[in-house]
C-alpha cells in the first residue's frame, strides 16, 4: 500500500507519536509534579489503543510500500504492549527510587519504547527490523540508567548498551548478507528468493540466519545472548525491570516468529509450514537445544541467588526458555501457545516484580532477608507474591499453568521427535519450584502474627489486584484469552 | 437426595474456606466452627451418597458434566463408581475428625482451617473427577496447602520436610502431565476419562516411541506420578520426613487420604486406560510391593521415634495393597483363570486401602495424644503408661493390633485378601513377604510393650488420660475397625460390581494384546 493510503491504518501509532511530542513540551510546565508527564502519556497510550480497537476490523495488509504488516498478530502484541506500559507507568508514580528525579523524560522514554514496539512487531522489512530494535534498545539504555545518583543503575545502563550495540552490531551484519544473497529487504521477496538459492550460498545463509539470531535472542534474552540481563534487570529502576522482562520481550518473539514463519519456511500460520529446506542447519534442533540450555541455566542460576530482584532476572531467563520450545515445531499451535505463554507471564512477572518495589518501599532492600516473616507484616503482600510464585512455577489452578500448559501440548502435538524437549521442561518446572518456594519459605515459615499490619498505598494494592485477579482467574477460566490469541492468529505472508 | 451431590461434596469446603476467610483472626472459635460444620455436611452427603449408592451396577453413577473450556475438549466431569466411593466416605470422614484433632492449635488458626479446607477439597476433586485435566487440576491444588500445613504448623525440620515433600510430588506431577497430554493427542483430542478408557487401547496399540510400546512408556510415566505418592520404593523418602514433621492431624490426612491417592491414580487411570501394560509390569508390582513390605517393617522395626515408626509402617501397609493390585492378572487365560483369586486380590487392596486409612490415622491421632502430652514421641522414654492412662492404652491397643493385623480387625481381612489373590501366581513373593506380617506384629508389640507396660516413668506420674474430644476422634474409626474386621460384606459389596468390570478390562484386553 502506498504511503498516503497507509496512514488510514495508522491513526494509533501516529496519535503516539503526537502524544510523545506534546509530552516533550508539556514537561517544560510541570515544574512541581513531573508525574503528570506520565498521566499524558498514559491517556496518549488508551486513546491510540482504542482508535487501534475501534478501526481494526482484521484487515491484512502491508503498509509504507511493505515495510509494516496491518494484521491481527501485530494489533495482538501492541496491545500486550500497551497494557503492560500502562501498569509501568501507573506503578512508576509509586516508585521510591525514583524520589528526587525530574520524571518528565522518563516517561516520554517509556512513551517512545512503547512505539518502537508498535513497529517491532508489525515489521516486515529488514530496515525496519533494525531500526524499530534500535528504537527500542535504546530508549531502554537510558531508561535502566535512570538513577544518575545510583552505581549500580549507571553500571546497569552501561553494560546494556555494550551488549547491545554489540549484537545490534552482530545482527546488522547478518542483514546485510542476507540482503547480498537474496537482493531484497522485504521478507516475502526474500522467502522467495532463499527458496531458489543454489547450494553454495549455504553457509552465508548459515552464518547470516545465526547471526540475526544472535539480535533476536539479545531481546528476548536467550543463552547465550543473555548476559546483560541479570546486571540490567538488578541496576534499573524496579518498574523498568519489570517493563524489561515483558514488553520487549513478547516484541522480540513477535519478531522472531514472524521472520522465522515468513523468511524461512515455505508457508504461513493457517497452512502446516515447513522449515526450508535450503538452509542447512538443523534449525529446530537447534533453537530446541537453545531453549533447554536457556531454561535450565536460568533456574540454575537462579537457584543461587539472594536477591530477590536478581532471582526474578534468570527467571525471566528461564522464562524465554520455556516460550523458545514451542518455536522449533512451526506450527499453529506453536504460535497459539507462545502468544498465550505471553499474555499469562506478563500479569504475573509484572505482578512480582511490583511485589519486589513494595518491599523496597516498605522495608528498604530486595533481597531474600527482606522478604522474610513479610507474610505476617504485610499479609495482602504476602497472598499476592505466593500466587504469583505459584503462577511462575505454574502451579495449577494459575495462569502461569495454563501457558506451560499450553506450551507443552504443542510441543507434544509435534509427535514424539520432540518428547525429550517436554521432559526437559517439566525437569525445569521442578526445578524453579525450589526457587520460587524459597520466597515463599521466607514470607511465612519465619516470623509470627503481628499486631501492626503493613499495606502498599491505594494505587498500588489496586494495580497489584489487577495483576493478581487475571493471574488466578486466567487459571481457571482462560477461555477469553483462548479466544483472543485465536483470533489473532494471522499475519501478512505470501503464500506460494 | 440433593442435586448436584458430588459439587456439593467437592466445594463445600471452599464455601467454609471463604466463609472463614471473612471472619476476623480473633473469633478462633467460630473459624473452628465453621470448619466443622463445613466438613460435618460434606461428610453427611458422602454417607447420603453411600446410602443411595447402587451397589450392583459397575459403571460410573452421580455423574455430572459441563463444559469448561470447549476449544480444549476440557470439561468439568464427575462421576463416583465402587472404587471411588469408599475413598470418597474415608476422606470425608477423616477431614471431619481431622478437624477436632487440630482443636488446639493456636497458631495462626484462620491460615490453618482455610488452607486444611483447600486441602480437603483438592482430595476430594482427584477421586470424583472424570475428566483428566479436571483431576490433574485437583491434584495439584492438594500440594500447596500441604506444603504450607506442614512448613507453618510443622515440628523442628518443618521447612526441610515442606519442601522436600512438595518437589517430590511436583516431580511426580509433571510426569503424569506429559503422559496426560500424550493420550489427549493419541486418543482423538480428549481428557474424558471414560472415553480415554475406552479409545486408549486401540488408539496406542503397536505405537512406537523411539523403539518402545508408547503403552509401556506412558504406563512408566504415570506409575511413577503415582508411585511417588503412594509411596513405593525407592520413591519413599519424603515420606518419613513429612509425616513426621507435619501436626498430628496433617499425618492423619497425609497416611490416611494422600496415599491412597497414588494407589487410587494407579487403579483408576493405568489399570482401566493401560489394561495391556498390566501383564507387563505385574510381576514389578509384585516384586516393589514386597520390597515395601520388608523394608518397611525393618525400618519401622529401627524407630525410637513413635510417629516414625507409625509413618514407616504405611509404607509396610501399602505393599499389601500393591501385591493385591498386581494378582488382578490371575483372571487370565496365560495365568490359570482363576477369577476368584483376582477378585480377591484386587477388593483386597481396595479394602486394604480404606482400611489402613483408618487405622493409620487413629494411630497417628494417637501418638499426637500422647506427645501433646509428654511432649516427646521417644518409645523407650515412657513406660508403664497404662497405668496411668488406662483409657488411653485400651484404645491404642485397638489401634496396635490393628496395625499388624491382628484377626478380628479390619486390617487383617484385607491383607488376607491381598495374600489369597496373589498366591496363586506369585508364591513366592506372598511367602516372603508373610516375614513382614511377623516384622509388623514384632515391632508394634515392642512398642507397645515398652511404652504401656512396666514400672510407671515417674515423670508421667501425673498424666492426664485420653480427654473426651480425643475420643471422639478415636472411636469412630476404632468401631469401623472392628465391625468391618468382623463383618466386611458391606464394604466388599459396595465395591464388587467395580472390580469385576476392572479384572475384565485388564483381562479381556490384556489378552488380546497377548503381552
Amino acid at each position: 500500500m502506498s504511503n498516503l493510503q497507509s496512514i488510514a491504518f495508522y491513526w494509533p501509532e501516529l496519535i503516539l507519536v503526537a502524544t510523545i511530542l506534546t509530552a516533550i513540551i508539556y514537561d517544560l510546565f510541570t515544574r512541581d509534579d513531573s508525574h503528570r508527564v506520565g498521566i499524558w502519556v498514559l491517556i496518549g497510550l488508551i486513546l491510540a489503543q482504542t482508535i487501534a480497537y475501534l478501526t481494526g476490523n482484521g484487515t491484512i495488509t502491508t503498509l509504507f510500500m511493505d515495510t509494516l504488516a496491518f494484521d491481527p498478530f501485530a494489533s495482538f502484541f501492541k496491545t500486550l504492549v500497551t497494557i503492560a506500559t500502562v501498569f509501568v507507568i501507573l506503578v512508576s508514580r509509586e516508585n521510591d527510587e525514583l524520589k528526587g528525579y525530574r520524571t518528565g523524560e522518563y516517561y516520554i522514554l517509556i512513551a517512545i519504547m512503547a512505539f518502537g514496539m508498535y513497529l517491532m512487531v508489525s515489521s516486515i522489512d529488514l530496515i525496519m527490523v533494525y531500526l524499530s530494535i534500535e528504537v527500542v534498545s535504546i530508549s531502554s539504555f537510558i531508561l535502566a540508567g535512570y538513577l544518575k545518583n545510583s552505581l549500580r543503575s549507571n553500571e546497569s545502563s552501561l553494560k546494556y548498551v555494550i551488549y547491545g550495540a554489540f549484537s545490534s552490531g552482530l545482527m546488522l551484519f547478518g542483514l546485510s548478507i542476507i540482503f547480498g544473497l537474496t537482493g531484497s529487504t522485504k521478507f516475502s521477496e526474500i522467502q522467495t528468493a532463499i527458496g531458489q538459492l543454489s547450494g553454495a550460498a549455504d553457509l552465508a545463509l548459515m552464518l547470516a540466519s545465526a547471526l540475526i539470531l544472535a539480535g533476536f535472542g539479545y531481546k528476548i534474552s536467550a543463552v547465550p545472548f543473555h548476559f546483560w540481563t541479570p546486571d540490567v534487570y538488578e541496576g534499573a529502576p524496579t518498574p523498568i525491570t519489570a517493563y524489561l522482562s515483558v514488553a520487549p520481550k513478547a516484541a522480540g518473539f513477535a519478531l522472531l516468529i514472524r521472520f522465522f514463519h515468513n523468511v524461512f519456511s515455505d508457508g504461513g500460520l493457517l497452512v502446516p509450514a515447513q522449515w526450508l529446506s535450503a538452509t542447512e542447519l538443523p534449525w529446530p534442533q537447534l533453537i530446541a537445544v537453545l531453549a533447554v540450555i536457556t531454561m535450565t541455566l536460568g533456574n540454575l542460576v537462579a537457584i543461587q541467588q539472594s536477591s530477590v530482584k536478581r532471582m526474578l532476572a534468570y527467571s525471566s531467563i528461564a522464562h524465554a526458555g520455556y516460550m523458545l520450545m514451542a518455536v522449533p515445531m512451526l506450527s499453529k499451535e506453536g504460535v497459539y501457545s507462545i502468544l498465550l505463554y505471553l499474555v499469562m507471564y506478563m500479569f504475573m512477572n509484572l505482578g512480582a516484580f511490583f511485589v519486589v518495589m513494595t518491599v523496597r518501599n516498605r522495608i528498604g532492600g530486595e533481597q531474600l532477608d527482606d522478604f522474610r516473616g513479610l507474610g505476617w507484616k504485610m499479609p495482602f503482600v504476602g497472598v499476592v507474591m505466593t500466587v504469583f510464585m505459584l503462577s511462575l512455577t505454574g502451579i495449577p489452578p494459575t495462569a502461569g499453568f495454563i501457558g506451560k500448559f499450553y506450551v507443552f501440548a504443542a510441543v507434544i502435538k509435534a509427535g514424539s521427535s520432540f518428547y525429550w524437549l517436554v521432559f526437559a521442561g517439566a525437569i525445569n518446572s521442578v526445578l524453579s519450584l525450589y526457587y520460587y518456594m524459597r520466597v515463599v519459605k521466607s514470607m511465612y515459615f519465619s516470623g509470627k502474627s503481628q499486631e501492626i499490619l503493613t499495606y502498599p498505598g491505594k494505587l498500588l494494592t489496586l494495580l497489584l489486584i489487577c495483576l493478581v485477579v487475571p493471574t488466578i482467574v486466567f487459571g481457571i477460566y482462560w477461555a477469553p484469552v483462548a479466544d483472543w490469541v485465536r483470533n489473532s492468529l494471522m499475519f501478512f505472508t505470501q503464500i506460494h | 437426595m440433593v442435586a448436584n451431590i458430588l459439587s456439593w461434596i467437592v466445594w463445600l469446603p471452599v464455601v467454609g474456606l471463604v466463609a472463614i476467610l471473612f471472619i476476623p483472626r480473633e473469633k478462633k472459635d467460630v473459624i473452628k466452627i465453621i470448619a466443622a460444620v463445613a466438613t460435618g455436611l460434606q461428610l453427611w452427603m458422602a454417607i447420603m451418597l453411600w446410602l443411595n449408592f447402587d451397589s450392583s451396577s459397575g459403571s460410573f453413577q452421580f455423574m455430572e458434566r459441563a463444559e469448561w473450556i470447549p476449544s480444549f475438549n476440557i470439561s468439568y466431569a464427575l462421576g463416583v463408581d465402587g472404587l471411588s466411593l469408599p475413598m470418597v466416605i474415608l476422606t470425608a470422614l477423616l477431614s471431619f475428625l481431622a478437624i477436632f484433632v487440630s482443636w488446639n492449635t493456636d497458631k495462626a488458626i484462620k491460615g490453618y482451617f482455610a488452607l486444611f479446607l483447600l486441602l480437603d477439597t483438592g482430595m476430594m476433586g482427584v477421586f470424583v473427577s472424570l475428566d483428566f485435566f479436571l483431576f490433574y487440576v485437583f491434584w495439584e491444588v492438594m500440594l500447596l496447602p500441604m506444603y504450607f500445613l506442614i512448613g507453618m504448623w510443622g515440628g523442628p525440620q518443618k521447612e526441610y520436610a515442606a519442601i522436600k515433600f512438595f518437589l517430590y510430588t511436583l516431580v511426580g506431577s509433571v510426569l503424569m502431565l506429559i503422559a496426560i497430554l500424550a493420550l489427549y493427542f493419541t486418543c482423538g483430542n480428549t481428557f474424558d476419562m471414560i472415553l480415554l478408557m475406552e479409545r486408549a487401547p486401540q488408539a496406542l496399540d503397536g505405537v512406537l516411541w523411539w523403539g518402545m510400546s508408547a503403552i509401556k512408556v506412558i504406563w512408566v510415566m504415570l506409575f511413577i506420578g503415582f508411585a511417588i505418592k503412594v509411596p513405593v520404593f525407592p520413591f519413599h523418602t519424603w515420606l518419613p520426613l513429612a509425616h513426621v514433621e507435619a501436626p498430628t492431624a496433617i499425618s492423619v490426612i497425609l497416611a490416611g487420604v494422600l496415599l491412597k491417592l497414588g494407589l487410587y491414580g494407579m487403579l483408576r487411570v493405568n489399570y482401566t486406560m493401560l489394561p495391556d501394560a498390566v501383564f507387563w509390569f505385574a510381576g514389578s508390582l509384585a516384586v516393589l510391593g514386597l520390597i515395601n513390605v520388608i523394608w518397611g517393617a525393618l525400618c519401622a522395626m529401627a524407630q525410637t521415634d513413635l510417629k516414625k515408626l507409625v509413618a514407616y509402617s504405611s509404607i509396610n501397609h501399602m505393599g499389601y495393597a500393591l501385591i493385591g493390585m498386581a494378582a488382578v492378572i490371575g483372571a487370565s487365560a496365560m495365568h490359570g483363570q482363576d477369577y476368584t483369586a483376582a477378585q480377591a486380590g484386587l477388593s483386597g487392596a481396595v479394602f486394604q486401602m480404606f482400611n489402613h486409612g483408618t487405622i493409620s490415622a487413629m494411630l497417628f491421632i494417637l501418638v499426637g495424644v500422647i506427645y501433646e502430652r509428654a511432649h516427646h514421641r521417644n518409645i523407650d522414654g515412657f513406660g508403664g503408661i497404662a497405668k496411668q492412662m488406662p483409657v488411653y492404652a485400651g484404645v491404642s491397643m485397638v489401634a496396635f493390633f490393628g496395625g499388624l493385623g491382628l484377626p478380628g480387625l479390619s486390617g487383617f481381612v484385607s491383607e488376607f485378601l491381598c495374600f489369597i489373590g496373589a498366591f496363586p501366581i506369585f508364591k513366592a513373593i506372598v511367602i516372603i513377604s508373610t516375614i513382614g506380617i511377623l516384622l509388623n506384629a514384632a515391632y508394634f508389640l515392642s512398642a507397645y510393650k515398652r511404652i504401656f507396660f512396666g514400672e510407671l516413668n515417674e515423670k508421667y506420674a501425673t498424666l492426664p488420660d485420653i480427654n473426651g474430644r480425643e475420643l471422639f476422634t478415636v472411636i469412630p474409626l476404632a468401631i469401623i475397625t472392628f465391625f468391618l474386621g468382623v463383618y466386611p460384606k458391606p464394604f466388599l459389596d459396595i465395591i464388587r460390581e467395580t472390580m469385576n468390570v476392572l479384572i475384565d478390562k485388564v483381562v479381556l484386553i490384556g489378552s488380546i494384546a497377548g503381552m
